[in-house]
């Protein structure tokens, strides 16, 4: 487990999407091939934007799980912490993922969070 | 010149009332919030920790400076609670900015001044030539006993600033004062820390950053009058309000770094977010005076000269304005953010 976070590191830390530069479009998780130019396609690394909105969303295990579409186009399943709606503007945060055990590595990565609009409320 | 380039900080959004940790403890919390000058405290998401908020920190003073963040060649994070004993944060943080792998690195520990300490190494680093920037973070997520006196204070946040040539604010001096003082430790292994009570106080917290700071006035010819702004470690709004008299700074001196009152003790973030309150407000040709103090014991006290180039950084979302928008919690969700229940 741990080698295996390890290298991916770099994609969860600031998240990496793919840029196809024949059509223009970004792709997350990363592509080794445009689904859309298949040969002809030029798929480089991009950073992501650092904001975005909700398109849908689900909770499982009392988790917000989202569908985001960044300011690029770039679409991405992630967690968001705390409540939103669809259409929900939110921005990239980053958050613990977990631990492998009490004595063990903890795992981080990128998370987004909603974009505060909010004035002093209750939770 | 050399000094701070640019600056980030970062406030969970959660906040307790003291009202609230009173209510549980059948505490009277008029009496609490008359002692310490604290009325609510910053508290962080379940999956947020010291590194997190590091990271959060640095990505708004590196958005800021406008900076690729290959330039910065040390990174210093200043803690009393990494969540690795053996393992730097500071490498998580490296890692999530995408610093590249040749920078020098390096978790500091001296209880609420660590990162004010960082701050010094960046200096003499970047006035040696080894570096071009140095990045000083100080980020805690404060522990505290369930019922212990500490737990009204305890708070969480973090700041990152950036040093390097050409600066926002020059740091015209700085001086530290230091001694072997048992008021305040935790150790390895043990979950919270204790401290010396009553002697906290005048052997501790106001000896050191009186020392600190009117050694600094006496090498540097500043008197307090020329300083427009001080800003002191917060362990409560008592503290910095008594040593700034004694210091001869004015109530009104102190009050825009005050952000004790809304966000609880910061630890090594404290003496910083209460600096960077007032960096988001000052003018060029303003001077601010700086002490940090860490127990065990310390205090590092800086003469900052803010220049012209301050009118161009950018300086939103401000300090206050962050320390303001945040969202109540009750006890037992407090207890589940922090990870005592699961
Ligand atoms: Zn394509």
């Amino acid at each position: 487990m741990v080698p295996r976070f390890w290298r991916k590191i770099k994609y969860r830390y600031d998240v990496v999407a793919s840029y196809c530069e024949n059509c223009g479009n970004y792709y997350y998780p990363q592509r080794e091939i445009c689904p859309k130019c298949r040969r002809k396609g030029k798929i480089k690394d991009a950073k992501i934007c650092d904001e975005g909105r909700v398109l849908s969303y689900t909770i499982l295990d009392g988790k917000c799980i989202a569908l985001v579409e960044l300011e690029n186009g770039t679409k991405m399943l992630t967690e968001v912490c705390g409540k939103v709606e669809i259409g929900s503007k939110v921005r990239k945060a980053f958050r613990r993922y977990g631990e492998e055990s009490e004595d063990g590595i903890i795992y981080y990565g990128t998370k987004f969070v909603p974009i505060e609009s909010d004035k002093k409320q209750k939770a | 010149m050399i000094g701070i380039v640019s600056y980030g900080t970062y406030i969970p959004r959660f906040r307790i009332r003291v009202d609230e940790i009173a209510r549980i403890w059948n505490e009277d919390a008029n009496a609490i919030k008359q002692s310490l000058g604290i009325f609510e405290k910053s508290v962080p998401d379940v999956d947020e920790d010291t590194a997190t908020m590091a990271v959060e920190a640095s990505r708004e003073a590196l958005a800021r400076a406008k900076i690729d963040p290959k330039k910065i060649g040390a990174i210093f994070v200043g803690s009393e609670s990494h969540p690795y004993a053996v393992k730097p944060t500071a490498t998580i943080v490296g890692e999530a900015l995408g610093v590249g792998n040749y920078y020098f690195c390096a978790d500091l520990e001296f209880a609420c001044k660590a990162a004010t300490a960082g701050i010094q190494i960046c200096h003499a680093m970047v006035k040696s030539g080894m570096i071009d920037y140095g990045l000083a973070i100080g980020s805690d997520v404060a522990q505290a006993k369930p019922g212990d006196a500490l737990e009204y204070a305890a708070g969480a946040g973090a700041v990152a600033i950036l040093i390097g040539k050409d600066p926002i604010a020059v740091i015209e001096a700085t001086v530290s004062y230091t001694s072997d003082t048992p008021d305040f430790w935790r150790r390895d292994l043990q979950p919270y820390p204790s401290h010396g009570g009553r002697f906290t106080g005048s052997p501790a917290y106001f000896r050191h950053i009186v020392n600190a700071v009117r050694k600094l006035m006496e090498d540097h010819g500043y008197t307090a009058k020329d300083f427009d702004y001080a800003v002191f470690h917060q362990p409560n709004a008592k503290f910095p309000q008594r040593v700034a008299s004694m210091l001869g700074f004015s109530e009104e001196k102190i009050a825009e770094g005050l952000l004790v009152r809304v966000i609880g003790n910061t630890y090594s973030a404290s003496s910083l977010m209460g600096l960077c309150s007032i960096l988001d407000k000052a003018k060029p040709g303003q001077r601010i005076l700086l002490a940090s103090f860490g127990s065990g014991a310390g205090s590092d006290a800086f003469a900052i000269y803010v220049t012209e180039k301050i009118l161009d950084f950018p300086r939103n979302a401000q300090v206050w304005e962050k320390a303001k928008n945040g969202v109540y919690i009750d006890y037992g969700l407090y207890l589940k953010n922090r990870r005592m229940i699961r």
